[in-house]
């Protein structure tokens, strides 16, 4: 007989999502679905609103990674202004989006992830979480914390709070840096660094006794995309699209994010809220890709500072050459993510510009379509607008990371799933397996479900062969 | 000008004569809250937040609309006060769509500070919801109908202060609006002088500047009662 399996609710991940495995007559995996149960509908709610709000009314979209979408909404509405914002603002801009990256990669390290890592997959349930981490490593635990307090007073500092700062507006930011925070940014990186370098260090130690992990969560050929720049180095803020496959063919390259629609298509299915976008030329759902920061990883050509650089070689060997395949190694791109974020910091808090008065370029409505594009910590994030000649909106487009990565959860939910599943049977340590899994992709749901009536909506008609006779949406 | 003398909450006051309770009040430095009340401008007891007890009216009486008279014993902050007040609050709430997160003025307004005065921590009441337009057409101020609460500060300011009367209200109780001209969009106003008095007047983010973003509206609506007062020296 043939059964489902129910994983009701996934802990330890931004939202809420369950997880169904169905098994065939003959008890083996058939497949396995990652449902998205939450639902936001920002792309509804906004319209009509002035397109100069969407940085605040965005932020609220996430408490973790707000600032990636102030910053995608800002460049937005910058795009909408016809403006290149003031040097120090971008320059500024980009500060606070590093910060953002340390933070939330050090939520997803050390907090959410962090239990699975250090204390085990198998370990007990009852002890696998924050406190059970803080009671068997309270050092590594308190300078994890640490760690993202770090990136968390960094957005304070610049924003005036750390969370939800509605400081990046279209055309620029709202206020700079003082000297004396930006001596205390300084006066941190040291402690940052040796953090994340200490990590570094512990989780290659453990990479070996991982293999089978390694192996199973989630290694197989898909594409990725990320945003890279002229000189090839990890981007995070600004340039072109690339899109490339488990070989390192370049598929697409230079590509616009105005033009984000050539590359992303976008699925929906009935049973789930979270979209599925995919590679447009490949096809639903063939043109599976993922983001984030092994995407970002396997994109660039080198990181662009000498201690992530030579972290990045070394993961590249540890993955045996090429695009790494295994999505286990997206907790040690964070890390590697991490530490070129400070240096990254470090060398910005020197640049003369950030002392620079004019923060705000000033202009009304000059494009009626835009889009901002941005790298957030779990992969590359579009806000689309188009506005009336005033600037009200009257279309939202949010293409989230997490929705993009939706695919590849999918198939690590399927591959974890055939490698654990014994005997029809559910135990804890699959259960585990299955979300410590997911948790490799940090999903963030409540950033990724926006769209009214993409569910459910398209009806189509099949021929026996499969081919669409006829199809309608709404 | 004759003396008139009063109680307010037990307090002997004195005030002059044809003397509001509301001004006798805060001369006195107690504290009645207000919404459509701004100092410059005709008082129109349209908000009801001043209403206050008198002994010997059964009804509540407005404070901006009441002259004091002799020996008058005003409460101004009875439970029975304290409740209604947090009862109409909770009203213009539930009646737009209030969204102070992600609201120009907010640490900036007057509605804002109002629902902490009376402590109120939810709506007892159904949100309307209704569906409200914003108008950003002008080429330097919006109108968001979402934040607004039919004051009328708006309406006397420019009418009063401006000489122009652009601004006024339109259809009745959940329905009405304030329009400008005759209910043309705010750019097509031809008697508009974009002087900007409604946005000092405004007591919440209902009128801004075009492209202020959340928690950045500065205004003081003090200026109202300057520019009255300024005026009349020079004459």
């Amino acid at each position: 007989m043939s059964k489902t399996i129910v994983i009701d609710p996934v802990t330890r991940i931004e939202g809420h999502a369950k997880i169904s495995i169905y098994l065939d007559e003959a008890g083996e995996v058939a497949g396995a679905r990652f449902h998205v149960t939450e639902f936001r509908g920002f792309e509804r709610f906004c319209l009509g609103r002035p397109f100069w709000e969407m940085p605040a009314i965005t932020a609220r979209i996430c408490g973790i990674c707000p600032v990636s979408h102030i910053l995608a909404s800002a460049k937005a509405g910058d795009a909408i202004l016809s403006v290149r914002v003031p040097p120090a603002a971008e320059k500024l801009r980009r500060l606070m989006n590093l910060a953002q990256i340390i933070q939330s990669h050090a939520l997803s390290v050390f907090h959410l992830s962090g239990p699975d890592l250090f204390l085990g997959f198998e370990s007990d349930p009852a002890q696998r979480n924050l406190f059970g981490l803080i009671a068997a490593e309270p050092e590594l635990a308190r300078k994890g914390i640490e760690l993202r307090q770090f990136g968390q007073e960094l957005i304070e500092r610049l924003g005036g709070r750390k969370i939800h700062p509605a400081w990046a507006v279209p055309g620029g930011v709202r206020h700079g840096l003082e000297d004396a925070d930006r001596a205390a940014i300084a006066a941190g990186l040291p402690a940052a660094r040796a953090t994340v370098l200490e990590t570094l260090a512990r989780f290659k130690g453990m990479l070996d006794r991982f293999a089978d992990e390694v192996a199973s969560y989630g290694r197989f050929a898909s594409l990725f995309l990320a945003l890279t720049n002229e000189r090839g180095t990890w981007e995070h803020y600004d340039g072109q699209l690339r899109v490339m496959d488990s070989q390192g063919h370049i598929l697409s390259d230079r590509v616009p994010p105005e033009e984000y629609a050539e590359v992303i298509g976008e699925a929906a299915q009935d049973w789930s809220y979270l979209k599925f976008p995919y590679y447009r030329p490949y096809g639903f759902p063939e043109g599976m890709y993922r983001v984030g920061p092994l995407a970002r990883l396997n994109i660039c050509r080198s990181f662009g500072t000498p201690l992530a650089d030579a972290e990045l070689v070394e993961m590249r060997r540890r993955a045996g050459g090429g695009p790494v395949t295994a999505s286990f190694y997206y907790h040690y791109a964070r890390l590697i993510e991490i530490l070129g974020s400070l240096e990254l910091i470090e060398r910005l808090l020197d640049d003369p510009d950030l002392r620079a008065r004019r923060l705000r370029a000033e202009a009304d409505v000059n494009q009626l379509d835009a889009v901002g594009c941005s790298e957030a910590p779990r992969g590359a994030l579009f806000h689309h607008y188009r506005v009336d000649a005033y600037g009200l909106l009257t279309y939202v487009n949010l293409i989230i990371a997490t929705g993009q990565n939706n695919l590849a959860m999918n198939r690590t939910v399927t591959q974890i799933a055939e490698r654990y599943l014994r005997g029809g049977r559910l135990d804890e340590g699959l259960l585990n397996r299955i979300e410590g899994g997911i948790r490799a992709f940090d999903p963030c749901l409540s950033c990724s479900t926006h769209a009214v009536g993409m569910t459910a909506l398209t009806v189509r008609l099949h021929g026996p062969d499969g081919r669409i006779l006829d199809e309608v949406m709404r | 000008m004759a003396a008139r003398t009063l109680t307010i909450d037990g307090r002997l006051v004195s005030a002059r004569a044809g003397e509001s309770i509301l001004e006798a009040a805060r001369d006195a430095g107690i504290h009645i809250p207000t919404l459509c009340y701004l100092e410059g401008l005709s008082e129109m007891g349209a908000c009801r937040l001043c209403l206050v007890e008198v002994t010997g009216s059964n009804r509540l009486l407005p404070a901006c609309l009441t002259p004091v008279s002799e020996g008058m014993e005003v409460h101004t902050a009875t439970e029975r006060l304290r409740e209604h007040r947090r009862a109409i609050v909770e009203l213009l709430f539930a009646e737009r769509n209030h969204v102070c997160a992600v609201c120009v003025a907010s640490g900036n307004c007057e509605l804002q500070n109002l629902a902490i005065r009376v402590g109120m921590t939810h709506v007892r009441y159904d949100y309307l919801n209704p569906v409200c337009a914003v108008d950003i057409s002008h080429p330097q101020f919006g109108i968001d109908h979402n934040r607004c609460v039919l004051c009328a500060r708006c309406v006397r300011a420019c009418d009063e202060v401006e000489g122009v009367h652009t601004w006024d209200i339109a259809g009745r109780g959940v329905n009405a609006r304030v329009i400008t001209d005759l209910g043309v969009p705010w750019g097509e106003a031809e008697s508009c002088t974009s002087c900007g008095k409604c946005l000092l007047a405004c007591p919440t983010g209902a009128i801004f500047r075009r492209g202020t973003s959340v928690a950045e509206l500065e205004r003081d609506p003090k200026r109202i009662a300057l520019i009255v007062a300024s005026r009349q020296e020079r004459w």
